[in-house]
């Protein structure tokens, strides 16, 4: 138990667990038959995991969101596709770690992958700037959208940041022009475009890579217009009030499905994805692959009229 | 709808019953104090000066109405959409009683206003934010205002002039206000891909969402002195660098600087450029 990471919520369980190991592991050594107390115990265990993980509230799945284990682009890249080759650079001013790009092959296509890149540990995230990127970042996936749309390949892209970076040099470089030509470009990219919520939707700087013909999220992802502490701090300047705001937020997976801001809620593992990323990769890859193979048998012109129609009706107002 | 120059302020003169030989000496007019330069300024003087200080310049907060009056030919704007109002589609907590107070408040329905008007005899389309309203915070009526402005400008083939002044997406619409981020970009490129004219003026203050969508994609970009535009607002830069933020950091100047926007302009010459540059695209290219 001490070398995974669990969140506060978990440690019950995750304790109880542990004793059904420590069960197993004595009537193995000491060649005792345990049969019923562990059948007993595993029955429980499977209960109280339900029960935990089904009942999470939105704050919960914030954190699990943002848990450190959790698979990041990279991980996807490696796992879903081959021959990935990294491609660097805004061809203006620099090259952002919080956004990373390239080619790869998905079975049978050559796509394009665009997402941000959060580190898991201190040192990667002081690398990656904790995932939250720079105008050069947005810039370099611009540059990448476009270079997809000449070659016709398809584009995924992963979304998992807190926001873009609040800076000083990310202001003068113009962060939010940045984000806005984004915005502008994914609305109109004569491509099939899939977005997948992996982790994080932190506000306008995960929109910024998360316009696209099919949206689909993890069932543990959030997605927000403001992190609910920042919300918190606002409404009642008490940051600690996050839990309460994050349920206000509709941010979780089936709330946005309910409001139909997302097409999809792709199932995780009980336990997150960060406990069983191999089952959480087979079946992000299954939505990928079916997704893309519906969306290119479509005429592109077809799909960027419907994208656009999608994006025209959201909006609930009195008239 | 709108009143210009609204009641409010005609408040602030305070007549008192007096003889008609005393009426100079007790009509007390109020006098503003200018926030930068701290020069005291008549309020009618104030008025007649498009409310810019006489001594240092600084531009104060307009309306939306003040705005539409200031840059359109007199009596020339026509409404758009003015019954559209917000919806409280999470029942988020305290937002439809905010919403009514901006109403009550403002005389506005929303945080933007949208019409037809003429500039020196050119028709355009216009749109214009209020910062008063709930800080000129975009959710779904600001989205669908501003893009049925476009469509609208689209169809009659008219220039788009907008004004931004925002505080950026509004919270209490959660998610659907984030989208609408994406909504008016894709409607900004939909107009631009008609050959027609969008030009924006960000007025203060511009900043998060609004920044990061529709306010940045004018063909031409303006603002006026002293403006504070900006994607995050300098308090929280502040707690993310730990610093101060430098002098001057996010304002026009910073950004005429930094390659960012076109031109700052004077608010007295705004009419009178705006107008030039619809002439100048008002040959069908």
């Amino acid at each position: 138990m001490d070398d995974i990471r669990f969140l506060d919520f978990e440690k019950d369980y995750l304790e109880l667990k542990t004793k059904l190991d420590e069960l197993k592991d004595m009537a193995v050594s000491k060649n005792i038959d345990m049969e019923d107390e562990i059948r007993g115990l595993e029955a429980r265990v499977a209960d109280f995991k339900a029960e935990k993980y089904q009942g999470l509230t939105a704050w919960q799945k914030y954190q699990m969101a943002r848990h450190p284990d959790r698979p990041t682009t990279l991980d996807y890249i490696q796992a879903l596709f081959e021959d990935f080759i990294e491609l660097h650079g805004d061809r203006c001013f620099g090259d952002d770690p919080a956004v990373v790009g390239g080619l790869a092959w998905l079975e049978e296509m050559p796509v394009t992958i665009i997402g941000h890149q959060k580190g898991k540990d201190t040192k990667q995230n002081l690398e990656r700037n904790f995932g939250c990127p720079s105008p050069e970042g947005f810039r370099k996936a611009c540059r990448l959208m476009k270079q997809a749309e000449k070659f016709g390949r398809p584009l995924i892209t992963f979304v998992d940041t807190q926001g873009a970076y609040p800076g000083v040099e990310a202001e003068e470089r113009g962060q939010g022009w940045a984000i806005a030509q984004n915005l502008l470009l994914m609305s109109s990219l004569q491509v099939p475009t899939v977005s997948v919520i992996i982790g994080e939707g932190g506000s306008g700087g995960a929109l910024a890579l998360g316009v696209a013909d099919r949206v689909l999220m993890l069932s543990y992802s959030v997605y927000a217009v403001i992190s609910p502490q920042g919300c918190a701090s606002i409404l009642y300047r008490d940051a600690r009030r996050a839990n309460e705001v994050a349920e206000h937020l509709k941010m979780t997976a089936p709330e946005l499905k309910a409001l139909g801001l997302i097409d999809e809620v792709i199932s995780e593992p009980l336990e997150g994805a960060h406990r069983d990323q191999e089952s959480t990769y087979r079946e992000v890859k299954a939505r990928l692959l079916f997704n893309l193979r519906e969306l290119k048998n479509q005429d592109v012109g077809e799909l960027v009229e419907q994208r656009y129609e999608r994006l025209r009706k959201i909006g609930i107002f009195n008239e | 709808m709108l009143d210009i120059f609204n009641r409010k302020q005609k408040k602030k003169y305070v007549t008192l019953p007096v003889h008609a030989d005393d009426l100079s000496s007790l009509t007390v007019p109020a006098v503003k104090r200018c926030p930068r330069c701290g020069e005291r300024t008549q309020q009618e003087d104030l008025n007649q000066n498009l409310k810019v200080c006489p001594r240092c310049e600084y531009h104060y907060p307009l309306s939306a109405g003040e705005r539409v009056w200031m840059i359109t030919d007199e009596n020339s704007f026509e409404e758009f959409d003015a019954e559209l109002a917000a919806a409280d589609p999470l029942g988020f907590p305290g937002y439809a009683e905010k919403a009514a107070q901006a109403r009550e408040e403002t005389g506005l329905n929303e945080a933007v206003v949208t019409g037809r008007a003429t500039i020196n005899g050119y028709p355009v389309v216009l749109a214009v934010m209020d910062n008063r309203f709930m800080m000129g915070s975009m959710g779904s009526v600001v989205g669908e205002k501003v893009v049925r402005a476009l469509e609208r400008a689209g169809e009659e083939r008219l220039p788009v002039i907008m004004l931004t002044a925002s505080g950026g997406a509004r919270m209490q619409e959660g998610m659907i206000s984030l989208m609408q981020m994406a909504k008016t970009s894709a409607a900004v490129e939909r107009f631009s891909r008609q050959g027609l004219l969008y030009i924006v003026v960000l007025t203060h203050p511009t900043t998060g969402g609004v920044t990061a969508s529709f306010a940045t994609l004018g063909d031409i970009i303006l603002t006026e002195p002293g403006t504070m535009i900006g994607f995050a607002g300098p308090r929280v830069i502040e707690q993310t660098i730990g610093q101060k933020v430098p002098t001057g950091f996010q304002q026009a100047e910073f950004f005429l600087e930094h390659g960012m926007i076109d031109r700052i302009v004077h608010r007295r010459e705004m009419k009178e450029l705006l107008g030039k540059l619809v002439a100048l695209h008002s040959t069908g290219g």
